[in-house]
């Protein structure tokens, strides 16, 4: 622990030494997908990020697509660091707008299986208009919400998915706004497909992702994750294993749950599967419409 | 379309020259003065096999042209001022991560909604300052549709040369004129694409510059692993937030256009070769200030005009060389309260005064109220109280 504290791991002179070098974690068998040498991570201890990642990762082992076809993008805050310990085309945006430029690099290269993954902060706060509209187009990528019912990179201010009563750093006498249900709002902007899971539900997060990342058009998942250090502590789950543990005890699956009823007030945990429906994406349509003028037109 | 002489407004021609040079993706939110360019688009890109998109907003339509830009397309958009005040935050992402792509912001009446259908120049400052951090930034100003055009497709070449985003400044006035524009033909038009890596993925650093200060860019898709962030980065393209590496690569991007400015810098010249006074004007402005020359001409003053082609890089060494060899005065016109009278005045270093012919927008000086202003510089300067 104190060398942690003491060594600078991002330092360039600290990096240079380790190039090439077993850094002594050995070899687990998702190491191919993540830049070896930018590990240790930041995230704190208890912190849900690697259990969400890591199912990720498993995910996209299990579709068996090349890492070279892959690409993630994030926005801003703990969850947004995501991108740069991976190792694909990875992109760490400005805060909100993950979603906008996947936008343009999968509509600019169609061949990219493209993922935004982000936080609850950075997709429904500062970028919740990017989130219902690129639903609303059905632009063909995934969309990955971590959330931890706060803003964990600043410091545990509350935001557009704490719970109302919730006692955070800008809230500090307890909440009065309404959180966002973010299955119903993403269902009720044109998602295909819609899932919430928590960090406890380990397989069926790994099952969903992967489905997820083989459906065609805009896919939404949403998992809950502990983060002890920004909101755990205030809220009387001081670690992440308490978190686990009131996932466990609180969660239900329901697959096919209406997803405009599974608001979380504190109370019980809808997970499951609640949208898995086909509609063309937006390539697909103007693709369709394009060739029309194009044949119209005589052109190639 | 086809090469040849047509009849066209600046937004058109501005939108066929994106087309010639190569641009495949557009994203764009309608705003007036502009929006002629986002219509044009859509009609055009079924045909060019391009991918248009009305975003949400600007915030989007930035964010969208530069992914499309790591997906190795060419990208543009547009816009005026208030969606242009909306592009600043990832004006300055697309500078510190070098994504090559052109921002089109046609000037309206400002500040705020302002004069959404009339003229002003109201944003020469914030293409330079607008972002937050230090940047070194490349911002063009046509004066015609006919610059509409070809002033796109340097735009172009220079984003994709030196690897940022870069403005078409342009100007209601300009963009709304229709005139005679000249679409050259394919073998007459130069088109400069992005530098590749020509190493293998393992030895690829992203971040490292060949001697020009630009390094060869490799896109999504193509086999490199990139990682791309807005956090200060070294070479490999990882965050590395400390002193040593934001230096070293603030210092770099600025450098990267101030080194390459004699490549970069473009200006224009009327009838100065003699003269004792020089207006300096840009954009719609500048069309009165060359009419103002000839008509002061006649009169018997000898004036010439100094049009700023490129505003940033500025034309500094000339401005400076002209006020030290004997200038009685320089004249800034331009259609807000005095922004590029402050680097007039900065790069005559006092060897000459500068006066400002400000206009707050909604229309643009005419010929005569500027020759009216040249008269008491040119026969009063120096006197008490004069001009
Ligand atoms: C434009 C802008 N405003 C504010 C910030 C500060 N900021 C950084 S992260 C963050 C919140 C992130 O919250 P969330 O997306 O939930 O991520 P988490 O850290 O909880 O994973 C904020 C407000 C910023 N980086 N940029
Ligand atoms: S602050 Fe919260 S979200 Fe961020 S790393 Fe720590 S535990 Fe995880
Ligand atoms: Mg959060």
């Amino acid at each position: 622990m104190s060398i942690r504290k003491s060594r600078n791991y991002f330092s360039p002179e600290y990096m240079s030494q380790q190039k090439g070098k077993d850094m002594g974690y050995g070899l687990h068998p998702l190491d191919d997908y993540l830049r070896k040498d930018r590990i240790p991570h930041i995230w704190c201890p208890g912190c849900g990020l690697g259990v969400v990642l890591s199912s990720f990762l498993r995910a996209l082992e299990n579709t068996g697509i090349p890492m070279e076809k892959t690409a993630v993008v994030s926005g801003i805050g703990c969850t947004g660091r995501v991108a740069g310990y991976l190792n694909i085309d990875s992109f760490h945006l400005t805060h909100g707008r993950a979603i906008p430029f996947a936008t343009g690099l999968k509509i600019g290269n169609p061949h990219m299986m493209t993922t935004v993954f982000s936080g609850d902060g950075d997709l429904f706060a500062i970028g919740g208009n990017h989130f219902i509209h690129a639903a609303r187009r059905n632009v063909d990528f995934n969309v990955i919400c971590v959330n931890n019912f706060n803003f964990g990179m600043t410091g545990g201010q509350s935001g557009p998915t704490t719970p109302t009563e919730a006692t955070t750093t800008t809230t500090p006498f307890g909440g009065f706004e309404h959180p966002f249900n973010l299955p119903g709002v993403a269902a009720g902007s044109g998602a295909v497909y819609v899932a919430r899971w928590t960090t406890y539900h380990v397989e069926a997060l790994i099952n969903s992702l992967e489905e997820a990342l083989n459906k065609k058009g805009f896919c939404f998942i949403e998992v809950l994750a502990p983060c002890p250090t920004g909101y755990g502590r205030r809220t009387g789950q001081k670690t992440g294993k308490d978190t686990m543990k009131y996932y466990r005890d609180n969660s239900r699956i329901e697959h096919g749950a209406d997803p405009t009823k599974v608001s979380l007030d504190g109370g019980e945990i809808v997970v499951g599967k609640f949208v898995d429906r086909d509609a063309p994406t937006y390539q697909e349509r103007r693709g369709e419409i394009f060739q029309a003028i194009r044949d119209k037109m005589g052109v190639k | 379309m086809k090469p040849g002489t047509y009849f066209m407004d600046g937004n058109t021609a501005c939108a066929e020259a994106a087309i010639a040079v190569g641009c495949t993706f557009f994203a764009s939110y309608p705003i007036t003065p502009a929006t002629e360019i986002l219509e044009r688009m859509a009609l055009r890109f079924p045909e060019i096999h391009g991918s248009y998109l009305q975003m949400e907003d600007e915030l989007a339509s930035i964010a969208a042209i530069m992914g499309a830009s790591w997906a190795g397309r060419k990208a543009m958009t547009s816009t005026s001022g208030p969606g242009f005040s909306l592009m600043m935050e990832n004006y300055g992402f697309a500078l510190m991560t070098e994504t090559p792509c052109v921002i089109v912001n046609v000037m309206r009446g400002g500040p705020s909604t302002g004069l959404p259908t009339m003229v002003a120049q109201g944003d020469v400052m914030q293409t330079r300052w607008g972002t937050h951090g230090d940047v070194g930034v490349v911002v063009y100003c046509p004066a015609s549709p006919q610059e509409m055009f070809d002033l796109t497709v340097e735009a172009f070449n220079t984003a994709e040369k030196y690897r940022l985003p870069v403005v078409l400044l342009s100007d209601a006035m300009v963009a709304h004129m229709t005139e005679k524009v000249v679409i050259p033909s394919k073998e007459e038009l130069t088109v400069v694409d992005r530098k590749k890596p020509t190493t293998s993925p393992d030895d690829y650093l992203p971040y490292c510059p060949d001697e020009d200060l630009v390094p060869p860019m490799a896109c999504a898709g193509e086999g490199f692993g990139i990682h791309v962030t807005g956090l200060t980065h070294d070479e490999r393209g990882y965050p590395s937030v400390d002193e040593e590496t934001q230096t070293y690569l603030v210092t770099r991007l600025i450098n990267k256009i101030r080194k390459n400015s004699h490549d970069i810098l473009r200006y224009e010249e009327y009838r100065t070769e003699d003269a004792d006074v020089i207006v300096v004007a840009y954009g719609s402005v500048s069309r009165s200030a060359r009419e103002a020359v000839d008509m002061a001409r006649e009169e018997g003053m000898k004036v010439g005009m100094l049009r700023p082609v490129t505003i940033w890089p500025f034309p500094e060494d000339r401005i400076g060389e002209l006020a030290i060899n004997g200038l009685k005065a320089f004249l800034v016109a331009e259609i807000n309260f005095g922004q590029m009278v402050y680097e007039v005045q900065r790069c005559t270093e006092g060897h000459c005064p500068t006066y400002l012919s400000p206009r707050m927008g909604g229309s643009i000086h005419t010929p005569e109220e500027l020759v009216e202003r040249l008269y008491g510089i040119y026969h009063h300067e120096g006197e008490e109280g004069a001009p």
